[in-house]
C-alpha cells in the first residue's frame, strides 16, 4: 500500500496547492471509475484516502463529487465507508449531485450484511438535503423493524436526523410513536437509549407549539417509564446510563420509601470508574432528597469520598470537571466539608484554574476549628512564584479574616505580609487591611502602626494606593505624618494617572482637614485647585462639590465628608442566592463549570427543556409560542433554601453564631411570617381589585379607594436587568393565593397561565416546573412610569395554592399591584 | 450532545475533523486553537479544559501532545464529554498501538471509522473496543514505537527495564502480529501517584496516594480473571479508627479511603477475600482507582537550606535520601527550587564522583534545577549552590525561595503496599498458559519540601 499523502507538509491548510490537487484527483478517479481490474480497489482506496485527507484539512474537494459517486459501486466496505463519509460531508452543498448517491445508498439499505445496511441507512439520513427526504421514509421505517439491533440503533437516531431536515415528514410518517413503541419493547439497550435521545429532542422542540408533545415529555418522567429504565439500568452502556440517570433526576417520587428504594438501587453507581456516571447519580441523590433534610445531609457525606477519588484519578481535565462540582457543594454547605480541608490544599502540579477553585473552597470552609491550619497553608502560597495565585491566596486570607474567625492572629499575618516587601504582596495586603478596618475599626491601632511605615512611593497599583490613601484620611489623627504624606501626594497630582486614586486623594485630604486643619490647609487648597483643573469629569465634579460645600458651611461639609462611621457588617456577595440555586438545579452541566446559569451562555434554540428562559419578545408575539417556556427543576427550591439556610444566613448576616449544630434546622419563622402577611393583606386586596376593575361592590364605601394602578401593556425588561433587580430589591409583599378549580384545570402547561397574565399586562420572564409544581417569574410596569414590579409565583396545582412574592421599585405601589396580580390570578380559567 | 469532534496537532493543524450536527461553523478549530494559545495575554495562565466562545462550548483534553476537542451548543454534562474524549483517545490507542500525531495521520481513515461508530448525531454510542471491532474494517498501519517518545504512565516500563518485552504495551489490540498468531498475554499495572508536602522542619504535612490498577488484555476469547489483593485491605476512612493504632505502627494493613471500579468488575467475593473477578474487555482500562491518605513512608527525604553568605550572596544546600530498598532504583529525578527574583548567578558544586547528574540555573523562571538519571535505594545525594544577587538581602531570605519540588519515577515500587496476591486466568485447556505481567510503579504527583 502506498503511503498516504497526508504528510504534515501537504496538510497545512494554508497550502494553496488545493486546486491542482483536486483536478488531479478528479482525473485519476475518472480513470478508475469503471475499472474492474485486479487491484483497482486498492488504487481506489489510496485515492479516496487522499480525497478525505484534503477534506480534513479544509480543501474543498466537492468538485470531485460525481467522480466519487461513480467510483462508489464496489463491494469493498472500507471504500464504501470512505465514500459515505465524503458524501455526507458535501451532499448539503450539492443537493443535485446528492441525488446521484440515493440510488446506491438505497440499494445498500437492503444488503444482506446488517453492517452495510446500518452504514447505508446512517449515511442516507446524514445527507441533510431537504428535497431528498421522501427517500428516507421507507428505509427508516424498515430500519426500525430490522432484526439486527445495529440497524435499529442507527434507525432510531436516523429518525431524529429526519426530524431536523423535515419535522412534518417525520410526524406524517408517525415516527415518534414508532420510536416510543420501540423504546418500550426493544431488547437491545442501545436501541432503547437512542429512541430516548431522539424522542427527548423531538418532543422538547415540539413542546413549544404543541401541548401534546409537552404531555408526552411528561410521560417520559412518569413512574412507569422511569421504573422501566431503572430496572434495567445495568444493561445500558455507561453513556446511556448517564441519560437514564438524568431522566431519573427529574422524576418526583410519591413517597419516601420510593426514594430509598431508588437510592439503594443506584448506590453502586457511585463506585463507577466513569466520573460522568457518578456525577449523574449524585444529581439524582441530591434532587431526590431535597425535601428530607437529614437524608440530604447524609448524601453529602456519602458522596464526598467518591468525588475526592475522582478528583485524584483520571486526567487533569476530568478532575477539573469533578472539582467544579465539588466546589459547588462546598459553597452550598461549607460546614459539611470543614474537616476535609487538607484535600483542597494546592498541589505543585495543579494548573492555576484548579488552584483558584481550591482557594475559594478553603476560604469557604474555614471555621473555628481549622482556620489556623488553613491560614498557615495560604500564607505559604503568598510567596509563590505563581503571582496570580499568590495574590488570590492573600485575598483568601483576608476573606477568612472578614469571616471573623480568629481575626487577631490573621491580622498579625497580614502585617507580616507587608514586611515581605514584595510589590504585589504589599498591594493586595493594603486593600485587605482597608477592608478589615472597615469591618473591625477596633484593629486600627495595630494596623496603622504598620501601614504608617509604608512609603506611598513604593506602591504603584491604583487599588492599593487608593486603599492607603483612604487609611491616611480615615486615621489621620493616629498617623503622625498623614497631612504631610497627603501633601506630597497632592504635589504629584499630575503624575497620578488613575482617577480612582485622585478621587480618594480628594476625599482623604478633606477628612484630614477636619481632623488636623492647620497642617492640612495648604494641601487642601492645592488639592481642590488641582481637582478643579482635572480632565476627569468625576474628579472635577467632586472637587467642585467639596469646594462649594466648604464655601457654604464648613460644619455641614464636615457632616457630609466625615460623618461618624458605622462598621460594615458584611460585604456584598458577588452572586445572588437566586443564581446559586439556579446553578445547583443545573448540577452536572456546564453551568457548574462556568458558575453561571445556562441562559447566560446558551442560545435560546439550544436550551434544553429544563432551563430558565428569558425571551420576552417571543412570548409577547406568538399566540401559542411557548417556544421558550422553559421548565426548570424548581420544585425543590423552597425546601432547599430552608435546608441550607445557615449558608445563606452566613452570607447575609455574617453572623458568627452559626455552628454545625444549628445547620439544618428548618426556618419555621420564614413560613409563619409569610402566612401572617398573607392573611393581613388578602382582605383589603379583594376590595381594591373590585374597585380597580370597576366591579364596584357598592355597599363597601367605607374603604377609601386605593390609588388606581394601571399597567403598561407592553413593558420591556431584559432578563439581565430582571436578575439584577431581583437581587437588589427586597420582598415588598408576600402572600398566598388560591386558584379556582377551572384555573387548576387549565394549568396543564405553564403557557396557559402565561398567556392569561399577559392579557392582564403582566409579562412572564421565566417559568418552569412540572406538575404539580410550577414556578413563574413575572414582571409588570406602572403606566407612565419607569418603576417595575417583579413577581415570583409558585403554583401548586394539587393544593390549588399559589405563593406570591412581589418586589417593587416603588414599594408604595406594591400593595395595589399585589391586589391586581391576585385578581388576575384568581380569574385564571374562568374567562 | 456533541456538535463536532476534532483532533489538533500542537501546531494547530486539523488531523481529524468530524462534524456530527452541522450547527457549529467550520472555523471552530481555529477559534479554539487561538483561544487556547492566547488564553491570557500577559500571564502564562493555561486555558481551562472547558470554555465558551460566542455560544459554542469548547471542551478538550490533551493526550499525547494532541488536543482532542468537542464542541457543543447545549448545556452538556462536562464530565461526560471529557470522559468520552479520553475514551476516544484510549480506543484509538488500542487500535493503533501507539497514539501520536504520526500514527493518527497514517490511520486517519480508521479513526474516522471509529468516530462514526462511537458517536452518532452527537450522541455517544459505544466506546468498547470489543464491540467496535465488528464495525471497523480498516487494518491499522503500525507505527514504529521505538523511535517515538513513549506516552502514558505505562510507557515508563519501557525505559531500560529488561524484564519487559519492550514493544508489548505498544502493540495494537486488534492488529495481527507479523507471525500471524497473537501472543496471549495480559498486563496488570499498579500505578501510584504520590503527593507529599514536607514542612520546613521536615514533618509530613499532607500525604496522599492516588492509585490505579490498570489492565491491558491481549487474551483471546475473553476468559474470566480473578485478581486477588491484600487480604487485610480495608476501605473507608470512617471505619478506620479501629485500625489506626496498627497503621501507625506500620504493620502493613492497607487502608484505602475510597475506591471505584470498572463496570466489568464483579465485587461478590471482594468483601469476603478481597478478590476482584472480571471478564476483561479488549484494550486498556482501569480496573480500579483508589485513594489513600493513610500515612505511608515517603520514598525520598528532601532537605533544603538557604543561608546568607555575605550581603548579596547566599548558599543553598539540597539533600535527597532514598528511603527504599537497594534493589529498587528510581529514575528521571528532577529537583527544582525557586530562588529570590533578584538572583543573578548560581554556581553549583556536585558531590565528588557524581555521575549522571546535571544542574542548571533557569534565569527566566528564577529556579535551580538538578537532574539525576537514577538513584539507588538507600543512597543520599547532595547539591550545593552559591547564589549571587543583584541587590542586598533584606528580610527573611527563606521566604523568598522555595518550595522545593521533586519529580521522579520508581519502577517496581509502590508506596501504598497494595499488592496483587495472584492473577488467575480461567483455563481453557491444559496447555493454555498465557503470559502474565504484574508491574508496579510510583510517580511523584506533587512532592514538595518547604523552606
Amino acid at each position: 500500500m502506498a503511503p498516504p499523502v497526508s504528510t504534515p507538509k501537504s496538510a497545512s491548510p494554508s497550502q494553496p496547492s488545493g486546486k491542482s490537487e483536486v483536478t488531479d484527483l478528479k482525473l485519476q478517479l475518472r480513470q478508475l471509475a469503471g475499472s474492474r481490474a485486479p487491484g483497482a480497489d486498492d488504487a481506489k482506496r489510496d485515492l479516496f484516502k487522499r480525497v478525505i485527507s484534503c477534506m480534513t484539512v479544509g480543501i474543498d474537494v466537492s468538485p470531485a463529487f460525481s467522480e466519487m459517486v461513480m467510483c462508489s459501486a464496489t463491494s469493498d466496505v472500507v471504500l464504501k465507508k470512505m465514500c459515505y463519509l465524503y458524501v455526507g460531508n458535501y451532499a448539503r452543498c450539492n443537493p443535485d449531485l446528492a441525488l446521484l448517491t440515493i440510488n446506491f445508498l438505497q440499494k445498500d439499505c437492503h444488503d444482506q450484511d446488517p453492517t452495510i445496511r446500518g452504514l447505508a441507512l446512517r449515511s442516507l439520513c446524514s445527507l441533510r438535503v431537504q428535497n431528498l427526504v421522501e427517500y428516507l421514509v421507507a428505509p427508516l421505517a424498515a430500519g426500525l423493524k430490522d432484526h439486527s439491533s445495529y440497524v435499529r440503533t442507527v434507525a432510531a437516531i436516523g429518525v431524529l436526523k429526519l426530524y431536523h431536515i423535515s419535522a412534518t415528514m417525520c410526524h406524517d410518517s408517525d415516527f415518534p410513536a414508532a420510536l416510543k413503541a420501540l423504546m418500550l419493547s426493544d431488547p437491545d439497550a442501545q436501541v432503547v437509549a437512542n429512541c430516548l435521545y431522539s424522542l427527548l429532542e423531538i418532543w422538547t422542540q415540539d413542546a413549544a407549539n404543541s401541548d401534546e408533545a409537552a404531555r408526552e415529555i411528561e410521560t417520559l418522567y412518569g413512574k412507569s417509564i422511569i421504573y422501566y429504565l431503572l430496572n434495567r439500568i445495568k444493561d445500558f452502556s455507561e453513556w446511556a446510563q448517564c441519560l437514564v440517570l438524568d431522566l431519573v433526576s427529574k422524576y418526583i417520587p410519591s413517597d419516601n420509601n420510593e426514594i430509598f428504594d431508588m437510592m439503594n438501587l443506584l448506590e453502586d453507581r457511585l463506585q463507577h470508574a466513569n466520573g460522568a456516571v457518578v456525577l449523574a447519580t449524585i444529581k439524582v441523590f441530591l434532587h431526590l432528597t431535597m425535601s428530607m433534610t437529614d437524608v440530604h445531609q447524609q448524601v453529602y457525606e456519602r458522596i464526598k469520598a467518591p468525588l475526592l477519588t475522582l478528583v485524584g484519578a483520571g486526567s487533569p481535565e476530568q478532575s477539573y470537571a469533578v472539582l467544579c462540582h465539588l466546589h459547588l457543594l462546598v459553597m452550598r454547605a461549607p460546614m459539611l466539608f470543614s474537616s476535609d480541608y487538607k484535600h483542597f490544599y494546592c498541589q505543585f502540579s495543579d494548573p492555576s484554574y484548579v488552584k483558584k477553585l481550591k482557594l475559594e473552597m478553603l476560604t469557604a470552609i474555614a471555621n473555628e476549628s481549622n482556620t489556623y491550619e488553613i491560614v498557615t497553608e495560604l500564607c505559604e502560597y503568598a510567596g509563590n512564584v505563581d503571582v496570580p495565585i499568590a495574590r488570590e491566596s492573600i485575598r483568601a486570607v483576608g476573606k477568612i479574616a472578614l469571616q471573623q474567625y480568629d481575626v487577631n492572629a490573621i491580622v498579625d499575618r497580614l502585617l507580616q505580609f507587608l514586611e515581605m516587601e514584595k510589590d504585589y504582596v504589599t498591594a493586595e495586603t493594603l486593600v485587605l487591611v482597608k477592608d478589615l478596618l472597615r469591618k473591625y475599626p477596633q484593629w486600627s491601632h495595630d494596623c496603622i502602626a504598620v501601614v504608617g511605615n509604608i512609603s506611598s512611593n513604593s506602591i504603584q497599583e491604583p487599588k492599593a494606593k487608593a486603599a492607603l490613601i483612604w487609611m491616611l484620611g480615615e486615621y489621620s489623627q493616629d498617623m503622625m505624618d498623614a497631612p504631610y504624606v497627603l501633601e506630597s501626594l497632592v504635589e504629584n497630582w499630575e503624575e497620578e494617572h488613575s482617577p480612582e486614586v485622585r478621587l480618594h486623594l480628594l476625599t482623604a485630604v478633606m477628612r484630614c482637614f477636619f481632623k488636623r486643619a492647620p497642617e492640612t490647609q495648604k494641601a487642601l487648597g492645592a488639592a481642590l485647585a488641582a481637582g478643579l483643573a482635572d480632565n476627569n469629569q468625576d474628579v472635577h465634579d467632586r472637587a467642585l462639590f467639596y469646594y462649594r460645600l466648604l464655601q457654604y458651611d464648613v460644619a455641614v461639609a464636615e457632616r457630609v465628608v466625615n460623618p461618624p462611621k458605622q462598621a460594615v457588617s458584611v460585604f456584598a456577595d458577588t452572586q445572588s442566592s437566586e443564581i446559586k440555586d439556579r446553578i445547583f438545579d443545573e448540577f452536572n452541566s456546564l453551568s457548574v463549570v462556568y458558575q453561571k446559569p445556562s441562559y447566560l451562555f446558551t442560545d435560546k434554540e439550544h436550551r434544553g427543556p429544563f432551563e430558565f428562559s428569558e425571551n420576552l419578545s417571543n412570548l409577547a408575539i406568538g399566540g401559542d409560542s411557548g417556544d421558550d417556556v422553559i421548565h426548570s427543576a424548581q420544585r425543590y427550591e423552597e425546601n432547599d433554601k430552608d435546608l441550607l439556610l445557615s449558608t445563606s444566613d452566613k452570607e447575609e448576616n455574617g453572623g458568627p453564631t452559626h455552628n454545625g449544630s444549628s445547620t439544618y434546622s428548618a426556618p419555621s419563622d420564614v413560613n409563619s411570617s409569610r402566612s401572617l402577611v398573607s392573611s393581613s393583606t388578602t382582605q383589603p386586596a379583594a376590595f381594591a381589585i373590585d374597585d380597580l376593575l370597576g366591579l364596584g361592590v357598592l355597599d363597601t364605601p367605607v374603604l377609601p379607594p386605593p390609588p388606581a394602578l394601571s399597567l403598561n401593556a407592553k413593558p420591556v425588561l431584559d432578563p439581565g436587568t430582571f436578575q439584577k433587580k431581583w437581587g437588589q430589591l427586597t420582598v415588598s409583599s408576600s402572600q398566598e393565593s388560591t386558584l379556582s378549580i377551572q384555573g387548576v384545570a387549565s394549568l396543564t402547561a405553564p403557557q396557559s397561565l402565561i398567556k392569561h397574565m399577559q392579557n392582564n399586562s403582566i409579562q412572564c420572564i421565566a417559568s418552569g416546573g412540572q406538575p404539580p409544581n410550577y414556578k413563574f417569574f413575572f414582571f409588570a410596569q406602572k403606566e407612565g412610569s419607569s418603576s417595575f414590579f417583579l413577581v415570583e409565583c409558585i403554583v401548586n396545582t394539587a393544593s390549588a395554592k399559589a405563593q406570591i412574592k412581589i418586589k417593587a421599585d416603588d414599594a408604595s405601589a406594591s400593595d395595589a399591584f399585589a391586589s391586581l396580580f391576585q385578581s388576575a390570578l384568581s380569574n385564571f380559567g374562568s374567562s | 450532545m456533541i456538535s463536532q469532534f476534532f483532533v489538533l496537532s500542537q501546531r494547530g493543524d486539523n488531523i481529524v475533523f468530524r462534524d456530527y450536527r452541522g450547527e457549529v461553523a467550520k472555523g471552530s478549530a481555529e477559534i479554539f486553537f487561538r483561544k487556547v494559545k492566547f488564553w491570557k495575554e500577559d500571564e502564562a495562565e493555561e486555558a481551562p479544559p472547558v470554555f465558551n466562545v460566542d455560544g459554542v462550548n469548547y471542551i478538550h483534553v490533551k493526550v499525547a501532545g494532541l488536543f482532542f476537542v468537542a464542541t457543543s451548543r447545549v448545556n452538556v454534562p462536562p464530565s461526560l464529554v471529557l470522559e468520552l474524549l479520553q475514551r476516544i483517545a484510549r480506543v484509538t490507542k488500542d487500535y493503533l498501538g501507539v497514539l501520536n500525531e504520526d500514527s493518527i495521520r497514517k490511520n486517519f481513515v480508521l479513526v474516522y471509522e471509529l468516530l462514526d461508530e462511537v458517536i452518532d448525531f452527537g450522541y455517544p454510542q459505544t466506546t468498547s473496543t470489543e464491540v467496535l471491532k465488528s464495525y471497523v474494517f480498516n487494518e491499522p498501519i503500525v507505527v514504529d514505537a521505538g523511535r517515538l517518545p513513549p506516552l502514558g504512565p505505562a510507557a515508563i516500563f519501557m525505559q531500560g527495564t529488561k524484564r519487559m518485552p519492550g514493544t508489548a504495551v505498544t502493540k495494537s489490540v486488534v492488529a495481527t502480529e507479523p507471525g500471524g498468531k497473537k501472543r496471549e498475554e495480559i498486563f496488570v499495572d499498579i500505578i501510584e501517584k504520590i503527593s507529599v508536602t514536607f514542612s520546613s522542619s521536615g514533618y509530613i504535612l499532607t500525604s496522599e496516594i492516588d492509585g490505579t490498577i490498570q489492565m491491558k488484555s491481549y487474551l483471546t476469547g475473553n476468559p474470566e480473571i480473578r485478581l486477588a489483593l491484600n487480604e487485610d485491605l480495608s476501605i473507608g476512612r470512617n471505619g478506620s479508627s479501629l485500625y489506626d493504632y496498627r497503621s501507625s505502627s506500620g504493620s502493613g494493613t492497607v487502608i484505602l479511603d475510597d475506591c471505584n471500579f470498572h463496570e466489568s468488575v464483579h465485587l461478590e467475593s471482594f468483601d469476603v477475600d478481597r478478590t476482584l473477578s472480571l471478564i476483561p474487555p479488549d484494550g486498556e482500562f482501569a480496573v480500579m482507582n483508589y485513594r489513600m491518605t493513610q500515612e505511608f513512608k515517603p520514598p525520598f527525604r528532601v532537605t533544603a537550606l538557604i543561608e546568607e553568605a555575605g550581603s548579596s550572596r547566599a548558599e543553598v544546600i539540597l539533600k535527597i535520601r532514598a528511603d527504599f530498598s537497594p534493589n529498587v532504583t528510581a529514575n528521571t529525578i528532577t529537583v527544582q527550587m525557586p530562588v529570590p527574583s533578584y538572583t543573578m548567578r548560581a554556581s553549583f558544586e556536585l558531590e565528588a564522583g557524581a555521575t549522571g547528574q546535571t544542574t542548571d540555573f533557569k534565569e527566566g523562571s528564577r529556579r535551580l534545577e538538578w537532574n539525576l538519571k537514577k538513584i539507588v535505594g538507600g543512597a543520599e545525594h547532595t547539591l550545593r549552590a552559591k547564589l549571587t544577587f543583584s541587590q542586598e538581602i533584606h528580610g527573611n531570605i527563606a521566604k523568598e525561595a522555595g518550595p522545593v519540588n521533586m519529580n521522579f519515577t520508581i519502577p517496581m515500587y509502590n508506596a501504598s503496599k497494595l499488592q496483587v496476591r495472584y492473577l488467575q486466568i480461567a483455563k481453557k485447556s491444559k496447555t493454555y498458559n498465557p503470559y502474565r505481567w504484574v508491574r508496579y510503579v510510583t510517580q511523584a504527583n506533587s512532592y514538595v519540601a518547604r523552606l
